[in-house]
């Protein structure tokens, strides 16, 4: 028996290569990325790519399933958004090979703008749900999942969370780690099962709804859903991880241990419900279970303890104990002490990003931003950046700001790999209804806030191949942006020429600023700087960069209201910045 | 051993967290014990707060640690000692790393220092082990190496020998910094035993 110990996504990754899936697409989103990461691993057996976007990735793997073969997307929750257009339909058409899609949802917003439950766009897709409490179930329920939708012609749906996403766990791989014998199915060409023109699509329809009553019956039967006997005087319905903590805290309980969750088992549900006293259904973020329990005429104890926001906790889960059963300690907490100086991130030291902003502040441009490190222009002291909504929407919203008549300048500020994800379509929009907001492209040639994946800027592959890589300037002009530059990310004069410039220019124009993420190129050349206390006269300029390695001083004359800096050499990345706003030539490169 | 072993290890990113909680899963995977290992990513490169918490015993549910039960809680920073100080079980140990990272928002001016750090980890861990383990890494010429020295501390707590350590050490680290991170690991076990190794386990 080979054990190996992993992560959630990376368990999922295994059972990919496991289950005989032949094609993977995503696009990279905490918590999902190390799934396609770990698949790499398997590149002999699997292709895999990063693709643009995840509506992309989901066509591509759809794509592969319509041509007979096993294929897995995976992404971060709102990811799923971006994909659900043809995943609404492709349960209809349904699958040819075994399709499953990875939802990696983020209770508590660790790494994410929105917390949404994603097991109500399985329940609205009409597709099988699988939510695996740990890495063992991760692996196991992704190859159920493969089976499944092969079986069943329904693609499936593995949600994941954070918690089950990133912590790790010892993975029984079975006795003959290798990829089951799945032959390709047969691809025959067949209008009336792939183009779902309405008199196809309503036969369709028909045959989902008959689906998912037999895959209810399945769901009753499964062994991924099991009764745990206890004490039956309470009995709790949970899924997911969720399940863990129940473990944990109401070890002595009666639990309903449910794994296959959509459609309902509602049976096995009903069967439970009358073996115990009171009935409690304990799951991560919306009430997806307990509300379909209710609406079956079950009675649910109105659980009072607040469960429904953010991630639970061993401890959120005494809480509900306490409450249904009166017997739940906290052990003495010596709680930390209040008004502790916070760390929150900060653009590293060097950043490519820094010098646009700082230019952008200064000409008070209002500014709609987008999804990446580069969000983090919004905050003190670089203050750059007015709206963030999702993938992409920075080109939107400043034109909708600019059609409100807002005025003054307007920009949209956006990064490389965003910009492909979906700020292409915006741009061409603006040129085709006349608008004259200005986009500035942060290219840094890498997908650097999830961790440096490869995209089309800069031709990486994740087959660790190289291919074109794609000019974003000459895209502009080919989508009819007539004004678009290309400036270097550590020249500020000429930032804020061309920045000034084109923000007032009365037409639409792109600026593309380049310069490499610190973090992903490490350069070896560069001489970090330090600061002249003789010449420093404590003005505090260099502060206002917002720069991680430029550390306030010692206090200056009498008022104390001034500071010297001083540069961290550890810290320094040489960018230059520093330098070119001291009027008073007090920063120069260590000697 | 009948229960859960709760581990929690803080700190700022790049501090090498991430590394040492992979080599303690390890090693208590291969002393045999069911092992669950939590963490959180998010922005951690960009010098933010770290946590991850290790768990193991006869079988592990949870991946998270309830505040209250950490047995060891392994702090790289004093300041994020401080912050994560409701984490450690009232017959907790305390292993400190005798470091400061001084957060962005203070160097900035934005936030103010804490007033008395040394009087307040006093206070508030009056047990812990103080373990100077920047200081002995860059002594040993590697301030990467810092989490080894910490893992070493760490070993004398952990129900398992220290040959365990080593063997995942080695399984989990290129070959070329295996020599080094064993030296920081004996340095570490040797600085806490040195300081007083009340209570340990192993």
């Amino acid at each position: 028996m080979s054990t190996e110990f992993l992560s959630g996504n990376e368990a999922v990754a295994y059972a990919a290569y496991r289950a005989g899936c032949r094609v993977a697409a995503a696009y990279p989103g905490t918590p999902s990325t190390e799934i396609l990461e770990t698949v790499a691993r398997f590149k002999d057996a699997i292709d895999c790519e990063w693709a643009v976007n995840e509506k992309v990735a989901m066509e591509i793997v759809i794509g592969a399933s319509i041509a007979g073969v096993r294929a897995l997307t995976a992404m971060k929750h709102v990811g799923l958004n971006v994909a659900m257009d043809p995943l609404m339909t492709y349960t209809w058409i349904g699958a040819h090979g075994g399709l499953v899609v990875v939802s990696a949802d983020d209770p508590g917003m660790h790494s994410s703008q929105n917390e949404q439950d994603n097991r109500n766009l399985a329940r609205f897709a009409r597709m099988p749900l699988f939510e695996p409490a740990d890495s063992q179930e991760a692996y196991d329920m992704t190859v159920a999942a493969f089976e499944l939708s092969e079986r069943s012609q329904a693609p499936v749906m593995v949600r994941l969370t954070t918690r089950t996403s990133h912590s790790a766990g010892r993975v029984d791989l079975g006795d003959d780690f290798r990829p089951l014998a799945v032959a390709p199915k047969p691809y025959c060409k067949d209008i009336r099962r792939n183009i779902p023109v309405p008199a196809f699509g309503r036969p369709m329809r028909q045959r989902v709804e008959e689906r998912t009553a037999a895959l209810r019956a399945e769901a009753d039967a499964s062994p991924l859903n099991r009764i745990e006997d206890g004490d039956r005087r309470l009995g709790i319905v949970t899924s997911g991880v969720a399940y863990t903590y129940v473990k944990e805290i109401f070890p002595d309980v009666s639990i309903l241990k449910l794994g296959f969750t959509n459609p309902l088992p509602k049976e096995l549900i009903r069967r439970f419900a009358g073996s115990v006293d009171r009935l409690v259904v304990v799951e991560e973020l919306d009430p997806f279970l307990e509300e379909q329990i209710r609406a079956m005429g079950l009675a649910v104890v109105d659980v009072q303890t607040p469960l429904r926001l953010f991630e639970l906790n061993p401890m959120r889960l005494r809480a509900l104990r306490r409450e249904l059963l009166g017997d739940a300690e906290d052990p003495a907490i010596t709680p930390a002490p209040a008004g502790l100086p916070t760390r929150p991130p900060v653009l590293c030291a060097g950043c490519s990003h820094r010098g646009a902003f700082y230019i952008l502040h200064k000409l008070k441009a209002t500014v709609t931003g987008d999804i990446g490190c580069y969000t983090l222009g919004a905050f003190a002291p670089l203050d750059a950046m007015d709206t963030t909504v999702c993938m992409g929407a920075s080109i939107g919203n400043a034109f909708g700001m600019e059609k409100a008549g807002l005025g003054g300048r307007i920009a949209a500020v956006i990064g490389d790999s965003t910009f492909f994800h979906s700020g292409l379509t915006g741009l061409l929009d603006v040129v085709y209804n006349r608008g004259r907001i200005t986009v500035v492209v942060l290219d840094n040639r890498i997908t650097a806030m999830t961790g440096h994946q490869g995209n089309p800027g800069n031709g990486v592959t994740l087959m660790g191949e190289t291919s074109e890589a794609t000019d974003i300037a000459a895209l502009a002009r080919s989508l009819g942006v007539r004004r678009v530059c290309t400036v270097g990310a550590y020249d500020l004069e000429e930032l804020e020429r061309v920045l000034a410039t084109e923000l007032d220019a009365p037409e639409p124009s792109v600026v593309v600023v380049r310069g490499p993420c610190v973090i992903a190129e490490r350069r070896r050349d560069l001489v970090p700087y330090a600061v002249d206390a003789a010449a420093c006269v404590g003005c505090g300029a260099c502060r206002k960069l917002g720069c991680p390695a430029i550390v306030r001083g010692d206090p200056l004359g009498a008022d104390g209201r001034r500071f010297t800096s001083v540069i961290d050499p550890e810290l320094c990345s040489g960018c230059d910045l520093c330098r070119q706003v001291c009027r008073f030539n007090a920063i120069a490169k260590r000697s | 051993m009948e229960r859960v072993f709760n581990v929690s290890l803080v700190g700022v990113g790049g501090q090498g967290i991430l590394l040492i909680s992979d080599v303690l899963a390890q090693a208590a995977a291969r002393a045999g014990h069911d092992v669950k290992k939590s963490e959180i990513h998010g922005m951690a490169q960009r010098g933010g707060s770290v946590i991850s918490q290790v768990r193991f015993g006869p079988r592990v549910y949870s991946p998270i640690i309830a505040d209250g039960s950490s047995d060891v809680l392994v702090a790289f920073d004093r300041l994020e000692a401080l912050r994560w100080r409701h984490l450690m079980a009232p017959d907790g140990q305390a292993l400190i790393n005798r470091h400061d990272v001084i957060p962005v928002s203070v160097t900035s001016g934005q936030q103010a220092a804490v007033e008395d750090l040394d009087g307040l980890v006093t206070r508030l861990y009056p047990e812990a082990v103080m373990v100077p383990a920047t200081a002995l890494a860059q002594g040993l010429g590697q301030v990467r190496a810092t989490n080894m020295v910490m893992a070493g501390a760490l070993s004398h707590w952990t129900p398992f020998p220290p040959a365990v350590w080593l063997e995942a050490l080695r399984a989990r680290l290129p070959a070329k910094l295996v020599a080094l991170n064993e030296r920081a690991f004996a340095a570490g076990r040797e600085a806490a035993a040195a300081l007083g190794v009340h209570r340990a386990t192993a």
